[in-house]
């Protein structure tokens, strides 16, 4: 089984998912027998690629180009397609980013083919990979399999394998090899503009050793309080999950999750939070986890090292009278 | 502006979920579906699009009979006619053949703008939008947060990861892929309700489409996940549960 990890980087930086999925890369092709090429894509990366080639891989692909020094959906499709069909793979893994949402189905669609996208691990058994993938908001698992000729495309979510995993080359390093693509201008109809953040962030919430997370399950805006009470009495700070910020109930830069901060405090306390993926790959590397949900199938429970079943509106003030009873002592 | 809004009806959020004889999928009798959360946003997003440029939302939506109930919501909130790609098994659809099916069965129409939610709740293959963008030769942009309509093309806002945005210029027609919490989706009103009874749905089997059958990927079975961490289920009154809680807190995991 011939491999093709597609990295990512912007602005010649890597985003980091790239070694987790290395990572992960590198086991299926030890188990499949396989051999496992990198891509760095992009124009002046090649330092990157320099960097790639130092891990256990059999080849990197540099693929420059100033037509996709700039991300653009038309542009990676194109470039990587040509990629793919020179390399002649048989899986092409990527990590599960925004930016391989935006793309790689297109590129998968582009060559005839499908995508297993947001994968949490694999099992290579008799011969056949298979993929698991998270439905229903991670209340149940998936076993997913390929049904079509190579290449096949899939993607790993974020937070599924280690990156400091990623087995490094002993002795010499992988060859990189350019790999010339051709793009027209006129090929891209994306206009990339500007990067920029909103207002500067106000809280640093990853620097918090304590956080007390709010979900839906806070029900309503008047419940906040209730939070911020234990969050006082236990010395974290307050955080919540994206339909909270969204509901305008609390800021933006207290959100937890894909498109927030992520965060590894010692202890992270998540109220009335279900636990779906978008807000777990944000703490999941919490040292310790209380969940507590009324719902004793929520998927937060699967991660919990302490997990409470009932009303939050019951525990969470019988938790900070508690903490207030034991600081006074 | 033409927009047509791609709308999935899913289990609701708190339905209790039990997985079916078949394995691949959930028992469907006796639990409530809904319209899919982040669906709701980009319908909002083209109603406001209509109110501002003129134009028709049309919303389309495929799966069994029940199905019909998420576009009478979407009419019932604005949207001036639906289009029905029936089908009793599209859930073992993969997201290649969902969107050929759904590029084939608007063939005939012509839009300037189509817009789906990020991701569906049951699924989650987030791949809709993007696909039937590359199906239709249009442009896309995903992830959206702000759209502006500038004469033949949009500026748009896009999010990125970790609390970045992008601005992206992208020329109509054109495919997007809305992020949830855009705006604050509408309610029907009463007058919206008597008003969607008098719109269309046109009803088209998928069967009838001509898309080949073959499938990319399979969903082999679906499970409760296996638990990566052994979680301690602390029970008792609220009063007892907070102090073993805060024991535990202290002396076991030394967190506090």
């Amino acid at each position: 089984m011939k491999i093709l990890l597609i990295t990512e980087q912007r602005d010649a930086k890597w985003n980091k998912v790239s070694f987790e999925t290395l990572a992960a890369a590198q086991q299926i092709a030890s188990e499949a027998k396989g051999s496992l090429t990198g891509v760095v894509i992009g124009q002046g990366v090649g330092a990157l690629a320099a960097e790639l080639a130092g891990y256990q891989i059999e080849e990197v692909l540099l693929v420059e180009n100033a037509l996709i020094e700039k991300y653009t959906p038309d542009g990676y499709a194109i470039a990587l397609k040509q990629v793919i069909e020179q390399a002649k793979p048989d899986l092409v893994l990527f990590p599960h980013t925004y930016q391989v949402r935006d793309f790689a189905p297109k590129l998968a669609a582009s060559m005839g083919k499908g995508m297993i996208g947001d994968c949490v691990g694999h099992r290579y058994e008799n011969g056949k990979l298979i993929f698991v993938r998270q439905m229903f908001q991670g209340r149940t698992a998936a076993d997913v399999v390929f049904q079509e000729n190579a290449p096949s495309f899939a993607s790993f979510q974020a937070g599924a394998f280690r990156a400091d995993l990623a087995a490094k080359k002993s002795g010499g390093n992988a060859a990189v090899k350019p790999v010339n693509v051709e793009l027209k201008p006129e090929q891209i109809r994306t206009k990339p503009l500007e990067l920029f953040r909103e207002a500067k962030q106000a809280v640093d919430l990853t620097q918090a050793p304590i956080l007390v997370s709010i979900g839906r399950g806070i029900k309503a805006p008047e419940n906040i309080p209730l939070a911020e009470k234990l969050a006082g009495a236990i010395g974290g700070e307050l955080s919540a999950s994206r339909p909270i910020c969204d509901e305008g109930w609390l800021p933006m830069d207290r959100q937890i999750g894909s498109s927030g901060q992520t965060v590894s405090p010692k202890l992270y306390l998540a109220l009335g939070i279900s636990g779906a993926i978008q807000h777990v790959v944000g703490m999941k590397g919490s040292r310790t986890i209380v969940a507590i949900n009324k719902d004793q199938n929520a998927p937060i429970f699967e991660i919990a090292d302490y997990g409470v079943v009932g009303d939050l509106f019951e525990i969470v003030p019988a938790l900070t009278e508690e903490l207030e009873k034991s600081k006074s002592s | 502006m033409n927009i047509l809004v791609c709308v999935k009806q899913v289990p609701a959020k708190d339905a209790p979920l039990a997985i079916d004889a078949s394995g691949t999928w959930i028992r469907e009798t006796d639990i409530s579906f809904e319209t899919n959360e982040p669906d709701t946003f980009a319908l909002e997003e083209a109603l406001r699009l209509k109110e501002k440029h003129g134009g028709e939302v049309v919303a389309i939506s495929m799966g069994p009979e029940r199905v019909k109930q998420t576009i009478k919501e979407a009419l019932a909130k604005g949207a001036d006619r639906g289009i029905h790609v029936t089908d009793d098994k599209f859930y073992a659809l993969d997201p290649l053949a969902s969107a050929r099916s759904l590029a084939a069965a608007i063939k005939k129409e012509k839009f300037d703008l189509i817009l789906t939610g990020l991701q569906s709740d049951d699924h989650g293959f987030g791949q809709t939008g993007v696909l039937l963008a590359e199906l239709l030769g249009l442009p896309h942009a995903t992830i959206i947060m702000s759209i502006e309509a500038q004469g033949d093309h949009l500026r748009l806002k896009r999010e990125l990861e970790a609390g970045w945005f992008q601005w992206v210029e992208l020329p109509l027609p054109a495919v997007l892929t809305i992020q949830s919490g855009i705006n604050k989706p509408r309610y029907a009103t009463l007058k919206g309700i008597m008003a969607a009874k008098k719109k269309e749905i046109a009803a088209v089997t998928r069967q009838s489409l001509g898309v080949p059958e073959e499938l990319t990927q399979r969903v082999e079975r679906i499970y409760v996940p296996h638990k990566t961490k052994k979680t301690e289920f602390i029970t008792g009154t609220p009063k007892e549960i907070a102090a073993k809680l805060v024991e535990k807190l202290k002396h076991e995991a030394r967190a506090l």
